[in-house]
């Protein structure tokens, strides 16, 4: 087994990714897939800008523009940073509880492939007849009357991808629940650990409501059925409720792991233990828990009268307790600490004013009958990114420069890193936070363009100035992953020096069975632990033996191809073409093929030997544990 | 109450001094200058929030700046290991006792404004012999990129521009015809949708001081995306004194179809009737069932502000419309009804629309 | 654990289905599953709900007008039955008697296939008798979504009893396979416990108006 890090040639490593079945591969996959949809929601968002820049422009026509919105919106939520959450999830969860991998590392790449080929159907909207352009929302009376085929492309694509995602969600409740390390008790699990698990349990709950409101969605559109159409007794304030309970519980599932890598972060950095430790996990599983009693504060214009108003009103504002809660914990966290401000940490600590900015702005809009002035307007677009930017992006960027090493195992440069930062961050807050204004001034959201005259040119055109800056911000990140992967400076288990939780314990990157011996964990930071006892190696659990690794598998592959095929069929059906029955049959046949063939072929894995183990162990110095 | 809105609002003018931007948005349609009793109600509760929120910013931003200038690692720290401290149950308590407080009393005001707008009791009071109630009631009617406003206890339609009345409450049914729109005209107050299923309803009032300020016109807005010209389906709102507000009403009730002025308006009569009038309606007694009002009933073209929500008032706006609206508002229903005009005929049409008046301005 | 090894009834583990981490793993990670599921039939049996007879004409049948006892008391049976077989096997797999194990999941699919049949009858005639389609109305609609996914889980869970059943007629028990049949008996016992809600939410409320 030690020949794994032999070169191979392009082909076989292909193939090796295609049918991979490791954590840490299938979290490559997710980083590279997540970052191509994050630069296409990114593009879209320049042209959008370019378009509002000045008033009465005609830079993209009123149809294309509708279809940017919400491709825009759709692409960033549902392909870029979901997945690229799952992906830090991926990379690091495992390690830090001292797994050798997941639950069901099946499972796992059968997740990743469903969300990469529904990803790919709804882009291919672009290219066959026209994207989505209903937003990101879809709310059913539009999307019904949407002509063409682009909202079809909406449900079918989301479809797809959320069966691939609600298997991750299942996948990282087992994983933790079953596969932690001896001695690593809940109370012990870092908080990324933890917040995955709520994100997951969220995932969980939440996808199901989603999964149904799209086969209705998807019957109204291509099946003739009647959920949502008035005049047969159908109600579209039905989709509403729906997309909202999940859309709710969506926005915690975005935001609680970015929350749990920012606790890594300044703990890491300030070199300190997370200050309040248990009740930062406390409010980690109260947000999740509140995430799922608000969501119709979405819905405060809809007339659902004033006392459903008013409960959802006064529980939208319990949330912030919980949220304030750990801003305090991490402020504590730092305060006392020896800071070093690394890239990483630099967008941590910027993350939060930048947050509490967004957070606040949201208990703003708890108050329903304020809401009724900020609802759909842009003070609204600049709420949601200050949260989701201001947070979850500003994490993503955080993460990346802070696991690149553990993932790749070399150092992204943190001069170039600084500067991203710099152009990122100025352009964040001055595309957005003139929003709140043109929001309070009249200006309704996923407008094509507006008039002149109304007051609002000077504070989009800074927006749009703003948007610029994100841009270059991004480019240098590229620029920097492309220099640094030239470079390829190796580094060791712990390249930060400061690393606190077991992944760091590991060599960068972790071999493909992580531990060879599972480590006992003696209390939350466990790796820190051993360095502050002069130690540089974990304590192990378990002699060497025989570690059973799952096979890789291109059934993951097949399964998901089949859907993509069905969704064309399903899709066309509704165009009388005589090929799309057919083709709907086919494809669910290949999926559920390919299913049979899973389960009736005894697949048990194999076994790297202990032999190897030890062998391993001259050729890669660094295998701790 | 008016004393603790005062200082409020001059918080807010503190609040928007600290922006790059110049004010608070145009008085006809920004939200930061409230025009009537539930803009009032709503910017003093977003002016209380917002003061709340930047005390919580405030307190954060301190210690955050103490916090990372103080402990910055120093050269010849490098080594130092700093105390590991779990936490504190003080200070947990603290900060999560206070945001409680803070919440109480956003949440009070909240409430009681929910309940507050919500109030539409008076639209269901016995209408007199006349058929009219107390309240004054509208009927708003949202369709792709149009608005109709009817005045059911009068019998009276307009469109594109609703007149309303100063300083008493204005209670609106709402309802959309297509698909789902929001009727939001931001200096008199929040927005409401317009839903396909369902009749929603609330109040707005308009100033008279503060409709003075927006010269008698405010803008509304579409709050919904519904389709291409979403960003187009502007609407007016003419505000008017209480006795005017019924000089008008008795013109619109009594109004009859205007007779062409002079051969040109005929001429152009004559082609409305012939491409138009199927959809169009030239009178404000509009009887036919809503599902056969297809376009916005034109009886007061003449005297509107604007052309199709966006377009200068005149007859060259107007030509260039009626030659080809999909330049203007995308997917419009209008394009392709009718058969193309030639310009002398698009003369005609024009000096004929432009002579649609219920009262003479 | 070697997934070939040969067990006797003395051998056999005490919980076979969560004997190796597997099969552990299979065991909680189905039942997250189910509470996945349990959301998307809360979310079908909502919109059934708010959409119970909303039909666009009055002379459209109505939930009163359709439903009728007998069969669905037939199809109520079937099921529970089916449920209470598949316990019998589950009861044989862990006293390692592979034979009456696969005897009783026979059974069970046998019954299953008959509610099948009912439910496919019950479609046909109510198309036949009431014009009550799909598409005929939002009634409709929620009403074939909700019955229909059910139907299809029931579909699926045949098909996954009968492929255990064959691929393993050959081999018997082991260790690799028991959190199979295990698993496919949960999801079998969730799809009933459905139907008792469809029994009593469409079928009796729908009776009596």
């Amino acid at each position: 087994m030690s020949t794994i890090a032999q070169k191979r040639g392009f082909a076989s490593t292909i193939w090796d990714y295609l049918t991979t079945v490791d954590h840490k591969k299938i979290a490559i996959l997710y980083l590279i897939a997540g970052g191509f949809f994050f630069l296409l929601g990114g593009i879209e968002a320049m042209l959008i800008r370019i378009q509002l820049a000045v008033p009465n422009n005609d830079f993209v026509s009123a149809g294309f523009y509708n279809e940017l919105l919400t491709m825009h919106g759709t692409t960033m939520i549902f392909l870029a940073a979901m997945p690229l959450l799952l992906g830090f999830m991926n990379a690091i969860m495992p390690l830090q509880i001292g797994a050798r991998d997941v639950a069901f590392p099946f499972i796992n790449a059968l997740g990743f492939w469903l969300f990469f080929f529904g990803g790919v159907f709804l882009n291919l909207s672009w290219f066959l007849g026209g994207a989505p352009d209903a937003g990101w929302t879809s709310y059913a009376s539009l999307s019904l009357a949407s002509e063409g085929h682009g909202i079809d492309f909406y449900a079918l694509g989301l479809q797809i991808s959320g069966f691939g995602t609600l298997m991750g969600g299942i996948n990282f409740l087992v994983t933790i629940i079953n596969m932690r390390a001896p001695g690593m008790t809940y109370m012990r699990m870092p908080l990324f650990t933890w917040t995955t698990f709520v994100a997951s349990a969220l995932i969980l709950f939440a996808f199901p409501p989603l999964t149904a409101s799209i086969f209705m969605l998807t019957f109204d559109r291509m099946f003739g059925a009647n959920f949502f159409n008035v005049a047969a007794g159908g109600n579209t304030i039905i989709w509403e409720h729906f997309f909202w309970i999940f859309g709710h519980p969506e926005v915690y599932i975005l935001i609680l792991p970015a929350f749990g890598i920012f606790s890594e972060i300044f703990a890491t950095f300030s070199r300190k233990r997370l200050f309040g430790y248990s009740s930062m996990v406390f409010a980690t599983v109260l947000i999740g828990f509140l995430g799922f009693m608000v969501w119709a504060h979405h819905m405060f214009t809809v007339g659902l009268g004033p006392v459903a108003n008013a409960i959802f009103a006064v529980a939208t504002m319990a949330i912030a307790v919980p949220t304030g809660i750990k801003i305090f914990n991490w402020l504590l966290t730092i305060w006392g600490g020896s800071i070093k401000f690394t890239v990483p940490m630099i967008y941590a600590v910027a993350f939060i004013p930048s947050f509490v900015m967004g957070g606040v702005t949201g208990v703003m809009q708890a108050a329903a009958p304020a809401d009724y002035q900020y609802h759909d307007s842009y003070f609204i677009v600049a709420h949601f990114h200050y949260v989701i930017v201001g947070g979850v992006v500003l994490a993503l960027l955080a993460g990346t420069h802070f696991y690149w090493p553990k993932m790749f195992g070399t150092m992204l440069s943190e001069k170039i890193g600084k500067f991203t930062f710099f152009f990122f961050f100025v352009g964040f807050h001055l595309t957005f936070f003139v929003q709140h204004f043109l929001g309070l001034m009249g200006m309704p959201r996923r407008v094509w363009t507006f008039l002149p005259g109304q007051g609002l040119d000077t504070g989009n055109l800074v927006s749009s100035v703003g948007a610029a800056f994100m841009a270059i911000g991004v480019v240098s990140l590229l620029v920097n992953i492309v220099i640094t992967t030239m470079k390829n400076e190796r580094v060791g288990n712990d390249p930060w020096g400061d690393g606190r939780t077991l992944e760091w314990a590991l060599p960068s990157p972790a071999p493909f069975y992580n531990f060879k011996q599972l480590p006992l964990v003696r209390g939350l930071d466990a790796y820190w632990l051993e360095k502050m006892e002069g130690k540089d190696t974990l304590t192990p659990a378990e002699p060497i033996g025989d570690i059973h690794m799952p096979n890789p598998s291109f059934v993951p592959v097949v399964i998901s191809f089949g859907l993509f095929v069905a969704a064309f069929g399903a899709m066309y059906q509704v165009d009388d073409k005589p090929w799309a029955i057919p083709v709907l049959i086919i494809g669910l046949a290949i999926t559920f093929g390919a299913m049979l063939y899973r389960s009736i072929k005894d697949d048990h894995g194999f076994h790297i030997h202990k032999e190897d183990l030890m062998e391993d162990d001259d050729d890669n110095k660094g295998v701790k544990a | 109450m008016k004393n603790r809105l005062s200082k409020w609002r001059l918080m807010s003018v503190f609040a928007a001094l600290a922006l790059v931007l110049s004010g608070c948005g145009e008085p006809f349609l920004s939200t930061l200058t409230p025009a009537g009793e539930v803009a009032y109600q709503q910017y003093d509760l977003m002016i209380l929030s917002t003061v709340i929120m930047v005390a919580v910013i405030v307190v954060v931003t301190i210690i955050f700046v103490l916090a990372i200038t103080r402990f910055r690692r120093k050269k010849g720290e490098e080594d130092k290991i700093p105390k590991q401290v779990e936490g504190s149950h003080t200070l947990e308590i603290v900060w999560t006792v206070i945001p409680i407080v803070l919440l109480l009393i956003l949440a009070v005001p909240t409430v009681i404004m929910t309940f507050d707008q919500a109030d539409v009791k008076a639209m269901d009071e016995e209408p007199n012999e006349e058929g009219v109630r107390d309240a004054l009631v509208v009927n708003v009617r949202a369709s792709l990129y149009w608005w109709e406003f009817e005045y059911p206890d009068y019998g009276v339609i307009t469109s594109q521009e609703l007149v309303v009345p100063t300083d008493q409450k204005v209670y609106f049914n709402l309802i959309a015809s297509d698909v789902k729109h929001s009727f939001w005209i931001p200096a008199a107050g929040g927005k409401m949708d317009t839903n396909t299923d369902n009749v929603n309803k609330f109040w707005l009032e308009f100033d008279s001081e503060k409709a003075d300020e927006a010269n008698n016109l405010f803008y509304g807005k579409c709050a919904e995306l519904c389709g291409p010209s979403h960003a187009l389906m502007d609407f007016k709102v003419e505000t008017k004194s209480q006795e005017d507000f019924q000089a008008w009403l008795n013109a619109m009730q009594s109004a009859e179809e205007v007779a062409p002025a002079d051969t040109a308006a005929a001429q152009g009569q004559q082609i409305f009737e012939q491409s138009c009038l199927s959809c169009h309606a030239v009178t404000p007694q509009d009887g036919r069932p809503e599902q056969a009002r297809l376009a916005p009933n034109l009886a007061t073209f003449g005297e509107r502000s604007r052309i199709a929500g966006i377009l200068d008032h005149n007859e060259e706006e107007l030509k260039n419309w009626i030659r080809d609206p999909e330049q203007y508002k995308p997917g419009n229903k209008m394009t392709g009804t009718y058969q193309e005009l030639s310009e002398e005929e698009l003369d005609q049409l024009a000096s004929y629309l432009m002579s649609l008046k219920v009262e003479e301005k | 654990m070697n997934a070939d090894e040969k067990y006797t009834p003395q051998t056999w583990p005490e919980g076979p289905e969560r004997a190796t981490l597997e099969g552990k793993n299979k065991f909680l990670g189905f039942w997250f599953f189910l509470g996945g599921e349990t959301v998307l039939f809360a979310s079908l049996f909502a919109t059934y709900i708010a959409l119970k007879d909303k039909v666009p004409s009055p002379d459209h049948a109505l939930a009163k007008d359709l439903f009728e006892l007998p069969l669905v008391f037939v199809m109520t049976m079937l099921l529970l039955t089916s449920s209470l077989t598949s316990v019998y096997a589950m009861y044989h797999l862990k006293n390692y008697d592979f034979k009456k194990m696969q005897l009783w999941l026979v059974i069970t699919v046998l019954l299953g296939l008959g509610f099948l049949g009912c439910e496919i009858y019950e479609f046909v005639h109510y198309y036949h008798a009431f014009d009550h389609t799909f598409t005929s109305s939002a009634f409709g609609s929620a009403f074939y979504t909700l019955t229909g996914f059910h139907g299809a889980h029931v579909i699926f869970g045949l098909a996954w009893f009968i492929a255990l059943i064959v691929r393993n007629a050959g081999r018997g028990l082991n260790l690799y396979n028991a959190p199979k049949f295990y698993v496919a008996s949960l999801y079998w016992h969730f799809i009933d416990v459905v139907w008792v809600f469809i029994f009593t939410v469409v079928y009796l409320m729908g009776m009596v108006g």
